[in-house]
């Protein structure tokens, strides 16, 4: 019973990871929240539902889709909403509304497209109950703890060892001296926000898997999950994304397992609430606020 | 090598520089002094393309380059070593160094890399520590060896003595000449004006904006009216 908790709290957890990521990212390099990474986040979901329903693709080319869009909707997204607005001395507030703006037009666009009710996987993606010992593993939680920490090993390495992946960091450090280094940190930039969206359409797909719903509305819970995440992780942190969507996915299933259903997202948050308390620069953060 | 004419730059209505002329010649050390807050490192930043000047061309090597971005001068040739150093503090000094040579494709990168540890033994001891752990005069050498990293033929140095004990500022001086004996040019913004002055060939004075001197450097230490301003007056030596 209690591996099974953490293997769900582990799924749930990797996606609620992949999401933060995309926060994460966008705000080390920018230092904005993204208000519409939660509509991106839902947009790649239809994308997925929408290649392996009416295109009949396998549900991994379908996620390479949902990804491919979501990488295209960051790039849209950061011409028309973020850097018009980087030029100028404009408040550092109006990244977030014009963000706000983006997932407004995402969610109406999809509303229009797709219709307001949920939508759910034909069955043959959801796959068969396996057993492993006590344990029972849905290959659709096998495909996505694969995806999601696939993804995050690949995203650690990337960062860690390319040179463009450097030449984020850099960026992510200080936009100046990345610029005085040779880094054209505005393809910089682009490429993170693209990065970003691409990654959080994909968790789209994944929490569409999870839970067999699709709908409009799903980007503005998740979106606000995300958030926490990136809170609770240390803002701009990567490690802290990981770790802390992971600690928020145990947390939410064990609340659910030996508690109520009811109280599950108010123990999630107030465990957030608590590891504020306790280093309110976040799980990973730095001592001092960075930007 | 360098030659700027009459370049203005303003941040918002106030007027940073308001029109400097400057002549940097290849394989030379040029030095340019000042008080606090007159300008040097706006003209610094404005020459590499960190800021836009409103007026003026900077030339350099026969090409103007006003109004290009930062990274686009890098690959041109030229490196700033910016004020206060501006080590990534969450970057390996290895990942620093690796930094530097961002622009470059060659094949010649590690050699380049072999030789700054050879320059700089300390930062080959310190290779995988995060930046922001070395002191200040480490970090100085490590902004300097990151600049050299992109193979600059103008190097840009701003202000390396600040905030170093005595001892690190001399060591500092002594590879600034010895890069320029092996063949980089150097334009140096100091506040250390007599350390400046003794390594320079050529130097301008710079005052609100304006260029107010300029001449051979051995001149402007004689200068009276440089003396009392930045040498601290006749009595000392
Ligand atoms: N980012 C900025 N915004 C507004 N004013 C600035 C900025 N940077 C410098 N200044 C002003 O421009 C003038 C020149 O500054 P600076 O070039 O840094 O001088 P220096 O390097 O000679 O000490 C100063 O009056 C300073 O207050
Ligand atoms: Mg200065």
């Amino acid at each position: 019973m209690f591996w099974q908790q953490v293997v769900n709290g582990l799924t749930l957890g990797s996606t609620y990871a992949l999401i933060a990521l995309g926060y994460t990212l966008i705000f080390g390099v920018l230092g904005i929240v993204n208000m519409a990474h939660g509509e991106v986040f839902m947009f790649g979901a239809f994308v997925g539902l929408l290649l392996v329903t009416t295109f009949q693709l396998n549900i991994f080319v379908a996620i390479l889709g949902a990804m491919i869009v979501g990488c295209l909707l960051g790039v849209i997204l950061e011409q028309a909403a973020l850097r018009p607005l980087r030029r100028r001395s404009v408040s550092h507030l109006a990244p977030l509304i014009s963000t706000i703006g983006v997932s407004i037009f995402l969610e109406s666009l999809a509303l229009r497209i797709f219709g307001p009710q949920a939508q759910a996987f034909p069955a043959s993606v959801a796959g068969q109950l396996l057993s492993i010992g006590p344990l029972k593993i849905s290959s659709v939680q096998i495909l996505i703890l694969a995806v999601s920490f696939g993804l995050m090993l690949i995203l650690r390495f990337w960062l860690q060892k390319t040179r463009i992946g450097k030449s984020l960091r850099a960026t992510a450090e200080n936009i100046e001296t990345a610029n005085l280094l040779g880094v054209n940190t505005n393809k910089i930039i682009v490429m993170t926000v693209a990065l970003a969206s691409g990654l959080g359409a994909v968790a789209g797909v994944l929490v569409g898997l999870a839970f067999n719903a699709v709908e409009p509305t799903m980007g503005v819970t998740m979106g606000f999950k995300g958030l926490a995440v990136l809170i609770m992780g240390g803002l701009g942190n990567v490690t802290g994304a990981m770790f802390g969507g992971i600690i928020l996915g145990i947390a939410e299933v064990f609340s659910v397992a030996y508690g109520s259903s009811s109280y599950r997202d108010a123990v999630a948050f107030g465990i957030i609430i608590i590891i504020l308390l306790w280093r309110p620069q976040g799980l990973f953060g730095a001592q001092k606020g960075g930007h | 090598m360098l030659k700027v004419q009459g370049m203005v730059t303003s941040y918002g209505n106030i007027k940073a520089l308001q029109g400097i002329d400057l002549h940097v010649p290849a394989g030379s050390i040029v030095s340019l002094i000042g008080a606090n807050g007159a300008g040097k490192s706006t003209a610094m930043k404005t020459i590499v393309g960190l800021l836009k000047p409103d007026a003026g061309q900077i030339i350099f090597q026969g090409q103007e380059i006003q109004g290009l971005p930062a990274y686009k001068t890098v690959a041109l040739g030229m490196s700033l070593v910016p004020e206060g150093r501006q080590i990534l503090a969450n970057m390996t000094v290895l990942e620093n160094m690796e930094m530097g040579a961002s622009q470059r494709r060659d094949a010649e990168i590690d050699d380049d890399l072999e030789k700054m540890f050879k320059r700089f033994p300390i930062l080959r001891e310190r290779r995988d520590q995060l930046g922001g752990t070395l002191s200040g005069g480490q970090q100085q050498m490590l902004a300097i060896a990151r600049a050299l990293m992109a193979r600059p033929k103008l190097l840009l140095l701003d202000e390396p003595s600040m905030g170093l004990a005595p001892l690190v500022v001399a060591d500092i001086f002594q590879v600034i000449q010895e890069i320029n004996e092996q063949g980089t040019t150097v334009l140096l913004v100091e506040q250390n004006a007599r350390q400046a002055l003794k390594i320079s060939n050529y130097a301008y004075v710079l005052e609100t904006g304006k260029i107010v001197l300029h001449g051979q450097a051995d001149d402007i230490a004689q200068n009276p009216r440089v003396k009392e301003a930045y040498l601290g007056g006749t009595k000392r030596k």
